[in-house]
């Protein structure tokens, strides 16, 4: 297997792009990257997306989007997990240059989220869970993450002060971070007062609908020192699955596709959780980046709260999470974000991250789950 | 929005409960399934669900998906009936502050939704207080 560098990286500003398609967004952000890189030549792409089919009535995405980037008649694959649609394309492209098949691919994440009204929208996130038992009792992705918060809360004794500070940190970052859909600092009291959309989650609990769209280059290590970048390596990769329905697991709280993925990517890394210098995770919800602290064996299970108040995950912390803002701050166009992710630690091991950036960081880790944890995608980068 | 066919061949489940049985390890798994999560196993018979549990877990919807619109708020619970099995559905006839993880509750057939302009109507299993 050949080693895999990321040499380019691209992101535009996310939000309510009324006056952008799907095709436009994703296009800008993939030229940004192609730029970044310096090589305009690529060998395939790979598109995360999650439901361009039920957003904006498109399928036949991979080969849309390279007819618009001027790439025909290269090969274009559009992968779908869910929300981690992104991380599913990044370790598509992995696989690829690594492989030696491709020499270098292009990796991008598209969603277009607000052509729909926001009852159509739940209806179309809600397709990632399961439509014959849950999605049919009229369950929703804020009550299925509810319905997790309020087990954590009775089983760990989590407060709802705890989750409201994971929105806070967030949204610090996020503050930092211009691209970022709402880069504004919020306050615990405002968490706690804010609408309530599924109890005991509200809606500055939420990560927003977002349009956008983030993209990648991968190519050889070899390749990459050649060119004038800092060398930044994807060192593991993880991807594991585990049952879509929060029923059908023993425990709701404990997130054993995020432990099954990042256990084999710190394994191919030859790392452990205290070697990681920062990580972005798929915080759509606050409890889930509790959760997701635990599996990634970063905090003790059930410690995530309580990491959370102590300051562990913040900027200044022993291992700042969510820099970038996060899902929550940042925003959530569900099949770019787990390219997103790239985008940031990719920033951050270059020491390009501006008022956010983390000293010293060499080591970073991306954390992308589809769904309430039915697919995740664990990936370790590393600045060479 | 369900077709008919898409709503009737699920009707075992959310009329009757049927679930499958591993004859190999004993797993009750609902809805019935062709693989044994737990042994592997393909042999499978078919039993009823239990029709009493308690809360495990509950959330009240105050944004609901467009057929639930109607409806809410609603309580919806992840409920661990007595023989093991969990299952999703609505908790009903309960004021929301009585609401708690561990109250015992009972499968009632309800209605679940209407489809307008004379589309179906959707029954199924809800939750009650046993």
């Amino acid at each position: 297997m050949r080693e895999v560098a990321v040499i380019g990286v691209g992101m535009t500003k996310w939000g309510e792009l009324w006056d952008k398609s799907l095709r436009t967004i994703f296009v800008e952000t993939a030229l940004l990257a192609l730029d970044d890189s310096g090589i305009d030549k690529i060998d395939s792409m790979y598109i995360g997306a999650m439901s361009s089919g039920v957003f904006v009535g498109q399928e036949h995405l991979a080969s849309l989007l390279a007819d618009y980037l001027g790439q025909t008649p290269l090969p274009a694959t559009r992968v779908e997990s869910a929300c981690a649609s992104g991380g599913l394309a990044l370790r598509m492209g992995f696989i690829e240059v690594a492989s030696g098949m491709s020499d270098v691919v292009l990796v991008g994440g598209v969603e277009k989220m607000t052509d729909l009204n926001g009852h159509e929208a739940t209806y179309a996130l809600g397709t990632a869970a399961d439509q014959e038992y849950e999605g049919y009792h009229g369950i929703t992705f804020p009550g299925l993450y509810a319905l997790i918060a309020r087990a954590h809360m009775e089983k760990y004794g989590t407060t709802r002060e705890q989750l409201a500070m994971v929105a806070v940190k967030n949204h610090f970052n996020g503050s930092k971070n211009p691209l970022a859909q709402f880069p504004y600092e919020i306050t615990v009291d405002s968490v706690l007062n804010s609408v309530m959309i599924a109890d005991p989650l509200r809606i500055l609990d939420c990560s927003p609908i977002t349009d956008g769209a983030a993209a990648a280059i991968l190519c050889p290590v070899e390749m990459a020192k050649k060119m004038k970048k800092p060398v930044v390596k994807i060192i593991g990769s993880g991807h594991a699955t585990d049952t879509i329905a929060l029923s059908s697991r023993k425990d709701v709280t404990w997130l054993e596709a995020t432990y099954q993925a990042a256990k084999k990517a710190y394994s191919m890394a030859n790392k452990e959780p205290k070697d990681i210098n920062l990580m972005e995770v798929h915080d759509c919800f606050t409890i889930a980046e509790i959760c997701v602290t635990e599996a990634l064996g970063v905090v003790e299970k059930g410690k995530g709260g309580e990491a959370v108040e102590l300051g562990k995950t913040s900027l200044e912390g022993k291992i700042p999470v969510n820099t970038s803002g996060g899902l929550k701050a940042k925003g959530h166009p569900v099949g770019a974000t787990g390219v997103a992710q790239v985008v940031e630690i990719v920033k951050q091991l270059r020491g390009e991250a501006g008022a956010r950036q983390v000293k010293g960081a060499r080591i970073g880790l991306t954390q992308n789950m589809g769904g309430s944890g039915g697919s995740t995608l664990v990936h370790i980068f590393e600045r060479e | 929005m369900p077709t008919p066919s898409r709503y009737w061949r699920e009707i075992p489940q959310r009329y009757k409960l049927e679930a499958g049985k591993c004859k190999n390890c004993g797993l009750v798994v609902f809805p019935p399934r062709l693989v044994c999560p737990r042994c592997k196993g393909r042999d499978f018979e078919k039993v009823k669900l239990a029709e009493t549990g308690k809360v495990y877990t509950f959330t009240i919807i105050r944004v609901p998906p467009q057929q639930f619109v109607d409806q809410a708020p609603y309580a919806v619970g992840i409920v661990e009936l007595d023989d093991g099995v969990k299952l999703t559905g609505q908790i009903v006839d309960f004021h929301f502050d009585d609401l708690k993880i561990g109250k015992r509750v009972r499968i009632e057939f309800r209605k679940i939704y209407e489809e307008g302009e004379a589309g179906i109507i959707c029954y199924g299993y809800k939750f009650v207080p046993e």
